[in-house]
């Protein structure tokens, strides 16, 4: 049984239902997330991947409501976590989900941390506010996260300011204040994008080790496919603020559907490739966002744009072993989807 | 952070040294008599030999030197002296001995009370270090109060600016921060003294003394009501000068931090608003302010001469344009080297905050 299989039964803890956010900016509308729907399993691990600007920060963003808003505003959609929908909840509720029920681990660790407070303090604040630890309590409990995720001697770092820490210290910080109430979700928003490769193994390895002990579901975003297939059970591909494509991770790479996806593994350097090919990319540029998509997204930067594709935003076809892509083109059949 | 505070002391006493024969020399070179407010009557042989009587015929560096001694030992030991009511020396005599008497402490000459030469104005023939005690209650009371009222008004209209950005409490914020900035005192002051002394009759609750009477004693309810109406104005002028200063920079660091991303992590962590922007926003933010208030004091009190003159204080302000105007070239270099001292103690003093506040920085 494989890990995509054995998380396959259980219920999902996050169901996020056609979700739309736009900012409303000075110089129109940006529709960031179009009717974006997926779910996660207990204990599963959701791989988020695109490029810079295709919505899958501002969407993970939204589910929490962490966007400035305005002028970010979530139009429409349903975000159940464990049967209470987050977007009906009040400001306090929303808090007690924040840091309580759901984790979040940003990009870049030298700049997550405020660097006034100690280490010690901005890992007990979410302990004192949502478990209501007394002081000593929290104290105990952040030495001993500081101690799962991997810091030596826990117990005296707490005192200690984040730039005397390394930036895959800090980032394993990161990781123990969002794992500090025991979330059911974890959001990690490219956590290793900004550290060097030794180290993002590293923190890979303690990812992989954390869900194993706690089980908690995670969505992982990056924009590195390496890193996806490696930990991974499912991936979702993101465009121009949708999801193009949704598939189990190993038959996501096998058998890629949609020809963004096709052209993102494409630009992978490989290691049997020859010395002097230059890397490869997508010619073209991502989309203006707008205007609420009646077209394609990709249709300008797609091979095999046709005729349809300008006309009518493809949905997301079912192509079995819950594979899903959104495209008029077929590859199995090497024409048009009728 | 104590070496480091050492240090930096140690440092400030040649900066403080080279300031002060800048200031002693370019007094010097200003071309001026200090027997020119005489009357006409007295002949030129008696001017030459009060002039010889004050020790102008002698060289530069030797009246240089006097003057370094007269401010660095015999007004500071005058000072402790005065303040612990002890006397250094053996004789303690008050009065004046017919042998003068001096002791060597450590190669320093050390005078009796009674033999010390100390700092004197040539304008009222008194000693220029008492002058200045009798004056700075007077400015310290105005100015420290004007102060302390624009950083109790900057602060909050700073980060409620810069948290409803571009809000009519902003804009109005920004205009009224603007005019207080880009007008001078000497203007907004004529203006309220216009208004509330000239226009609303002396008889109205709103009327204010144009005048600050320094002789005014707080002694019951009224005269202390009195005194209040006095300050009102001067606070008034000088508060919202430095209040519009610190309200921008205030909104400025406030605005610089709250899209940075460790705000982000205290609202992922489910903060709430009020600790994000008061605990981990503002702490942040009330770094460079914090320095620039501290070095906004000195600079502060030489700047409120203006405000004194407008509102007649009689504080140390008044005191220098007097010696400027009467050619009282000791008074003038005693109260400018006093504001040299203050901006170095102040920058060391901002330095030391920074230090506490931003663990980032370590001196050691």
């Amino acid at each position: 049984m494989t890990a995509a299989e054995s998380v396959s039964n259980l219920p999902p803890v996050l169901q996020v239902e056609a979700l739309r956010t736009v900012f409303r900016t000075r110089d129109g509308t940006i529709h960031a997330v179009n009717d974006v729907s997926f779910e996660l399993g207990a204990g599963e691990l959701l791989g988020v991947v695109g490029e810079s600007g295709s919505g899958k920060s501002v969407t993970m963003m939204s589910l929490m409501k962490l966007l400035p808003m305005p002028p970010a505003e979530i139009v429409s959609g349903r975000v159940m976590l464990d049967g209470t929908d987050l977007l009906t909840l009040d400001d306090r509720r929303m808090r007690a989900v924040r840091g309580g029920e759901v984790g979040f681990i940003f990009q870049d660790p030298m700049t997550s941390l405020n660097p006034v407070f100690t280490v010690g303090f901005q890992l007990m604040e979410p302990l004192r506010a949502h478990l209501g630890l007394s002081k000593a309590r929290a104290r105990e409990r952040a030495a001993e996260l500081l101690g799962l995720v991997g810091i030596p001697s826990p117990a005296d770092r707490l005192g200690d300011y984040p730039h005397q820490f390394s930036g895959g210290m800090r980032q394993r910080v990161m990781i123990a204040i969002a794992l500090a109430c025991d979330p059911k979700v974890l959001i990690a928003d490219e956590p290793t994008t900004a550290l060097d490769v030794t180290i993002q193994a590293q923190i890979l390895e303690l990812i992989r080790k954390l869900r194993r002990e706690l089980g908690m579901g995670i969505i992982w975003i990056t924009h590195d496919l390496g890193v996806v297939a490696g930990i991974a059970d499912r991936v979702m591909v993101m465009y121009g603020g949708q999801i193009v494509e949704h598939a189990p991770v190993a038959e996501l790479y096998a058998n890629p559907r949609h020809p963004y996806t096709r052209a993102l593994l494409e630009t992978l350097p490989s290691l049997d490739g020859s010395r002097t090919a230059r890397l490869k990319s997508i010619s073209g540029q991502p989309p203006h966002l707008s205007d609420y998509p009646a077209a394609c997204p990709f249709r300008g930067r797609c091979a095999h744009a046709f005729e349809r594709c300008e006309r009518e935003n493809p949905p997301l076809f079912e192509l079995g072993q819950g594979h899903q892509a959104a495209c008029w083109w077929d590859f199995d059949t090497g024409g048009p989807r009728g | 952070m104590l070496r480091y505070a050492i240090r930096r002391l140690l440092i400030a006493i040649p900066t403080l040294i080279v300031i002060s024969f800048v200031i002693f020399a370019v007094l010097d070179l200003a071309p001026n008599d200090p027997t020119g407010n005489l009357p006409l009557t007295i002949d030129a042989e008696t001017r030459a030999k009060i002039r010889e009587a004050m020790g102008l015929d002698e060289p530069f560096h030797i009246r240089y030197a006097a003057w370094l001694n007269q401010f660095f030992i015999n007004e500071p030991l005058n000072i402790i002296e005065k303040s612990f009511d002890t006397c250094f020396g053996s004789t303690c005599q008050w009065e004046a001995v017919r042998v003068p008497r001096a002791e060597h402490w450590a190669g320093v000459e050390v005078h009796e009370v009674s033999d010390r030469l100390r700092i004197r104005s040539w304008g009222t023939r008194s000693e220029v270090v008492d002058l200045i005690v009798e004056r700075a209650p007077q400015t310290l009371k105005v100015v420290g109060l004007a102060y302390v009222v624009a950083i109790m008004i900057a602060l909050p209209i700073g980060i409620l600016s810069a948290i409803y950005q571009y809000s009519w409490f902003d804009q109005i914020g920004t205009f009224v921060s603007m005019v207080g900035f880009s007008v001078p005192t000497f203007f907004t002051g004529l203006v309220l003294i216009v208004v509330f002394s000239t226009m609303i009759p002396e008889d109205s609750m709103f009327w204010l003394p144009s005048v600050y009477d320094t002789t005014h004693e707080v002694t019951d309810w009224d005269s202390f009501v009195y005194q209040v109406r006095q300050m009102a104005m001067p606070v008034a002028v000088l508060g919202l000068f430095n209040a519009a200063q610190i309200s921008r920079y205030m909104r400025a660091s406030m605005l610089e931090n709250l899209n940075l991303d460790y705000v982000r992590t205290a609202r992922a962590k489910g903060m709430k608003e009020r600790v994000v922007i008061l605990v981990h926003v503002l702490r942040n933010s009330l770094i460079p302010v914090v320095t620039v208030i501290a070095i906004g004091i000195p600079a502060t009190l030489a700047g409120a001469i203006i405000t004194e003159q407008i509102f007649r204080i009689n504080g140390i302000g008044a005191l220098l344009i007097t010696g400027i105007q009467g050619a009282d070239i000791p008074l003038v270099q005693t109260i400018t080297f006093i504001f040299a001292v203050l901006i170095v103690f102040f920058n060391l003093i901002a330095d030391l905050i920074y230090g506490i506040l931003d663990p980032r920085i370590r001196y050691d």
